[in-house]
C-alpha cells in the first residue's frame, strides 16, 4: 500500500489506543466536584448516578491489554507497511501468478524466511515423507495386498477422492464406480496410476446434428441391443448402419477403447445412466468427463499408494 | 438537575406500544423458525423437498427475524420510551415516528417474503436485496431524525447515559448499513456489491461484526442503563465507569471485524489489527457488565422475589461471559480451532439468547404494565416460569454447541501417524448429531417461554386498567 495509507492506518490505530489510555487515566481521578460514592446530582426519570471510582482490577486489566496490544503490534505486521520486528508473515503476498508464487516460495526458503505454510509443509515432508517412500518402493500390486498401505490409501481416498467417487467408492451418475472392476481408461496398475497422475478428459461428442432425432432413436436401440437388452429389431438394425461414427472410438464390436477412455457398451455399467432416455440424451448432447490430475497435489508416492488402494477395490484382486 | 414541570408530559406512547407488541410477535416467529431449522439439522427430511422450506433459505430468515424484527423492534420501543422519559419531552415528530414503525414492519414483511423465495445478496445479516435495503436506509434516517431531534428538544440539562448508547448505535448502524450495501442493481431483485474480492469480505465483516457490536450490544446497553436501575430502584453504580466504557466500547468495536477473516486472503496487518482490538475490547465490554451488576448493590435481595430483575441481571452475566469468550475466540490460535465450527454458533447464541433476548424480555415485562397503565403483569409466577424455561434453554443450547464445536475443530485437525487426516468431514457431522438434538430441545424451551410471555402480556392488556391519577405517566420528581 502507498505510504499515505500506511501512515493513515498507523495514526488511526495508535491514535485510538493512546486516546483511550488518556481517557482511562483521566477517569481514574475524581475530576468531578462530587465526592466519591456520592450521587452526581442528575436525575433522569428518577434514575441517579453515583460517582464511584473505576474498579481497580478492571483498570489494571485495561492497562495490561494496552501494553500487550503495543507489544503485539511491534512484533507482528499490523501497523500499515511496518512488517513487525520478527518478520513473521502468513503467506507470500503480492504475487500475481503461480510462477511468481513458486519463485517467491523458493526465494523465501533460501533466505530462511519465516513463512508459515512452507515451514509446515517442509516439516510434514520430513516427518511423513519416509512413511510414504517405504511403500512407494513396492509395486502397486504389492501395495494392493499390504494391509497397512491400504489403510493409508483408504484415508487418502476418503479425503481426496470420496467427494466424487463416494466414501464407498461406488461413484454416482457421471462419477465411475471403482469397485466393479470396470475401468474405461484401463484397470491395470499402470493404467490406474496414469489416470491419477495425469488426470483424464473424456469427450463424448454430441450427435444430434449428425444423426437427427430419428438417427438418435435408431442408434439408441442398437446400443441397447449390444448389452443384450430387448429392443425394437427394425430400429436397431437401422441404428447399426449408423454406428460407424461411434465405432471410431467404441470399436466395431462396441467394446470400447481404453486409450481413448471410450466405455465398453456391451456390459451393464453405464456412467451416465443406462435407461433408454439416458442413452439417447448422451447421444444427443454428448458428455464431458473430467478426472483431475493429482501429481502436483499428492505427489508420486501418495498416488502410488492410492493406485494400490483403488486396485484392491476391484473384485479380481 | 432535571426540571420537573407541574403538568404531566404528553408522551407519545402509541409508537412504543406498537413496537413492544411487535417485539413479542416477531420474537415468537423468529425463534420458531430457529427451532425449525435446528430440527432440520437433526432430521433433514423436515424440509419436505420444498425449496422455500430448505435450511439455506430459512436460516437467513431466522437471523433477519431475530436481529431485525425481534431485537430491533425492542430497540425502537425502548429507545423511543427512554429518550422521552429521560429527556422529559415528547418525541420530536409523531409522524416520522409512525413512519419508522410502519416502514420497519414493511422491511420485515419484505424479508419474510423474499428470503424464502431465494432472493439474497449472500452477505450475512445483509441478505436483503437492494430495494429493501434502500427502504431500510430511509427508515433508519427517519429514526436518526426522531431520536436526535428529541434529544435536541430535551428539557433536562444533561443527556442520560442510556441515550449515549442509543445515539451511538443509531449512527453507527446507519453508516454500516449504507457502507456495506452499496451495490449495482442489475434487475429488480438482483444486485452486485461494488467492492471487489477481499475488500468486499472486509466490508461485509466490518458491517457484520458491528451489527453485533452496535445493534446487538451498544443498543442493548442503552436498554440496560435504563431498565436495570429502574427495576432495581437503585442509582447507577459509576458515572465515570460509564464514560470510560462507552467511549472505549464504541471506538474499539468498529475495528473488530477482521477477526472473522483470520487465515484468509485478508492482508496480515488487517487480521492482526483486528485481533489486537478484539482482545482489548474485552475490558470495556466488562465495564458495562460491572456497571450494570454493581447497580444492584444494596438491592441483591430483590433478585429473590423479582423475576424481571433476574432476567436483567442474568442477561448481564451472559453478556460478561460472551464478551470474554469473543475476544478469546478472536485470538488467531484459538480461532484456528474454533472458526467454522459450531462453537461460533454457540458463542453467537450465548450473546443473542442470553444477553440480547433476556435483557429485552426483562425490559418488555417492565414496560408492558407501564404502557398499558396496569399495576403489574398479570402473573409474576409465569414470568418466573419463563425465566427458568429461557435460562435452561440457553444453557442447553450453548453447552451443546460448545461440545459440538470443539469436537468438530479437533476432528478436523486430527492427523494420523502418516500425516493424513484422521477423520473425513462426514464423520465430524455424525459426531455432532447428538448435540444438534440437544440444541433443538433448548430451542423448544425458549419458544415455550416466549409463548408464555405472549399469554401473560395478553392477559395483562385485557385486565382492568388503573384508575386515573394512578397512572405511571406522572413525571417522577428528582
Amino acid at each position: 500500500m502507498s505510504s499515505f495509507w500506511s501512515a493513515w492506518i498507523i495514526v488511526l490505530t495508535l491514535g485510538t489506543l493512546i486516546a483511550l489510555m488518556i481517557l482511562l487515566r483521566w477517569n481514574m481521578k475524581n475530576f468531578t466536584d462530587v465526592e466519591e460514592g456520592e450521587s452526581m446530582g442528575h436525575s433522569f426519570d428518577g434514575i441517579e448516578e453515583l460517582n464511584n471510582p473505576l474498579p481497580k482490577w478492571w483498570t489494571i486489566l485495561f492497562w495490561l491489554c494496552f501494553i500487550w496490544g503495543f507489544f503485539y503490534l511491534a512484533l507482528y505486521p499490523g501497523l500499515g507497511n511496518f512488517k513487525g520486528l520478527i518478520g513473521w508473515q502468513s503467506s507470500n503476498q503480492d504475487v500475481r501468478s503461480l510462477e511468481e508464487s513458486r519463485l517467491a516460495v523458493e526465494q523465501a526458503r533460501e533466505q530462511g524466511l519465516n513463512v508459515r505454510y512452507d515451514r509446515e509443509r517442509r516439516r510434514a515432508e520430513e516427518v511423513y515423507g519416509p512413511i510414504f517412500q517405504q511403500y512407494a518402493q513396492m509395486s502397486i500390486t504389492e501395495i494392493s495386498q499390504t494391509p497397512e498401505a491400504l489403510q493409508i490409501g483408504q484415508r487418502l481416498f476418503l479425503q481426496n477422492c470420496a467427494q466424487c467417487h463416494g466414501s464407498d467408492a461406488r461413484g454416482s451418475r457421471g462419477f465411475p464406480n471403482l469397485t466393479d472392476g470396470i475401468f474405461s481408461w484401463g484397470g491395470e496398475p499402470e493404467h490406474i496410476y496414469a489416470t491419477l497422475m495425469t488426470g483424464r478428459n473424456a469427450q463424448m461428442p454430441a450427435q444430434l446434428d449428425a444423426l437427427g432425432e430419428q438417427g438418435i432413436e435408431e442408434v439408441t436401440e442398437y446400443v441397447l441391443s449390444l448389452s443384450g437388452r430387448a429392443v425394437d429389431r427394425d430400429l436397431a438394425r437401422a441404428g447399426e448402419q449408423k454406428f460407424a461414427v461411434c465405432a471410431a472410438c467404441h470399436g466395431q464390436d462396441g467394446k470400447g477403447n481404453i486409450a481413448l477412455g471410450a466405455p465398453n457398451l456391451t456390459d451393464s455399467a453405464w456412467l451416465y445412466g443406462g435407461s433408454r432416455n439416458a442413452i439417447a440424451e448422451t447421444l444427443r448432447y454428448g458428455r464431458n468427463g473430467v478426472m483431475p490430475k493429482w501429481d502436483e497435489i499428492l505427489g508420486e508416492d501418495k498416488v502410488k499408494i492410492l493406485s494400490g488402494y483403488v486396485l484392491s477395490l476391484s473384485p479380481e484382486s | 438537575m432535571s426540571q420537573t414541570s407541574s403538568q404531566p408530559i404528553d408522551y407519545n406512547m402509541k409508537v412504543v406500544k406498537q413496537f413492544t407488541i411487535m417485539t413479542i410477535i416477531w420474537g415468537i416467529i423468529g425463534m420458531s423458525v430457529g427451532v425449525l431449522i435446528a430440527a432440520q439439522l437433526v432430521w433433514p427430511a423436515l424440509n419436505f423437498d420444498t425449496p422455500w422450506l430448505t435450511y439455506s433459505r430459512l436460516r437467513p430468515l431466522h437471523t433477519n427475524a431475530v436481529i431485525f424484527a425481534f431485537g430491533t423492534s425492542a430497540l425502537f420501543a425502548t429507545a423511543y420510551y427512554i429518550v422521552q422519559r429521560t429527556c422529559q419531552t415528547r418525541l420530536f415528530s409523531d409522524k416520522l415516528a409512525a413512519f419508522t414503525f410502519w416502514g420497519w414492519q414493511a422491511v420485515i414483511v419484505s424479508a419474510v417474503i423474499t428470503l424464502p423465495m431465494g432472493f439474497t445478496t449472500t452477505k450475512e445479516y445483509a441478505e436483503l436485496e437492494w430495494p429493501i435495503s434502500i427502504l431500510i436506509a430511509v427508515v433508519w434516517i427517519a429514526f436518526v431524525i426522531v431520536f436526535f431531534g428529541t434529544l435536541a428538544i430535551r428539557r433536562t440539562s444533561h443527556i442520560y447515559v442510556a441515550n449515549w448508547f442509543y445515539g451511538g448505535f443509531i449512527i453507527a448502524v446507519a453508516m454500516l448499513h449504507i457502507g456495506n450495501n452499496l451495490a449495482l442493481p442489475v434487475s429488480f431483485m438482483k444486485s452486485y456489491s461494488i467492492y471487489p474480492g477481499a475488500i468486499d469480505a472486509m466490508m461485509q465483516w466490518w458491517y457484520g461484526h458491528n451489527a453485533v457490536g452496535f445493534l446487538l450490544t451498544a443498543g442493548f446497553l442503552g436498554m440496560m442503563y435504563y431498565f436495570v436501575p429502574k427495576q432495581a430502584e437503585r442509582p447507577v453504580y459509576s458515572y465515570r465507569l460509564s464514560i470510560v466504557h462507552f467511549w472505549a466500547l464504541i471506538s474499539i468495536y468498529i475495528w473488530a471485524g477482521p477477526h472473522h477473516l483470520h487465515y484468509t486472503a485478508l492482508p496480515d496487518w488487517a487480521q492482526n489489527v483486528g485481533m489486537v482490538m478484539s482482545v482489548i475490547l474485552f475490558v470495556p465490554s466488562w465495564g458495562g457488565m460491572i456497571n450494570g451488576i454493581m447497580t444492584l448493590s444494596g438491592a441483591w435481595h430483590k433478585l429473590r422475589t423479582d423475576p424481571i430483575l433476574r432476567f436483567l441481571i442474568v442477561s448481564l452475566s451472559f453478556y460478561g461471559m460472551s464478551t470474554f469468550e469473543g475476544p478469546m475466540m478472536a485470538i488467531k490460535s484459538v480461532n484456528a480451532l474454533s472458526h467454522y465450527t459450531d462453537w461460533t454458533i454457540g458463542h453467537v447464541h450465548s450473546g443473542a439468547l442470553g444477553w440480547v433476548a433476556m435483557i429485552s424480555i426483562g425490559a418488555m415485562y417492565h414496560l408492558v404494565p407501564v404502557l398499558f397503565e396496569r399495576e403489574r403483569m398479570y402473573s409474576i409466577k409465569l414470568i418466573n416460569t419463563h425465566f427458568w424455561l429461557h435460562t435452561i434453554g440457553v444453557v442447553l443450547y450453548i453447552v451443546a454447541m460448545w461440545i459440538s464445536g470443539v469436537t468438530q475443530g479437533l476432528m478436523w485437525r486430527a492427523v494420523n501417524q502418516d500425516g493424513t487426516l484422521t477423520y473425513s468431514f462426514i464423520e465430524s457431522i455424525q459426531a455432532s448429531y447428538p448435540f444438534y438434538f440437544v440444541r433443538f430441545v433448548g430451542g423448544l424451551f425458549i419458544v415455550a417461554g416466549m409463548l408464555l410471555m405472549a399469554y401473560n402480556v395478553y392477559k395483562t392488556i385485557r385486565s382492568e386498567k388503573l384508575r386515573e391519577n394512578e397512572g405511571k405517566f406522572a413525571p417522577q420528581t428528582a
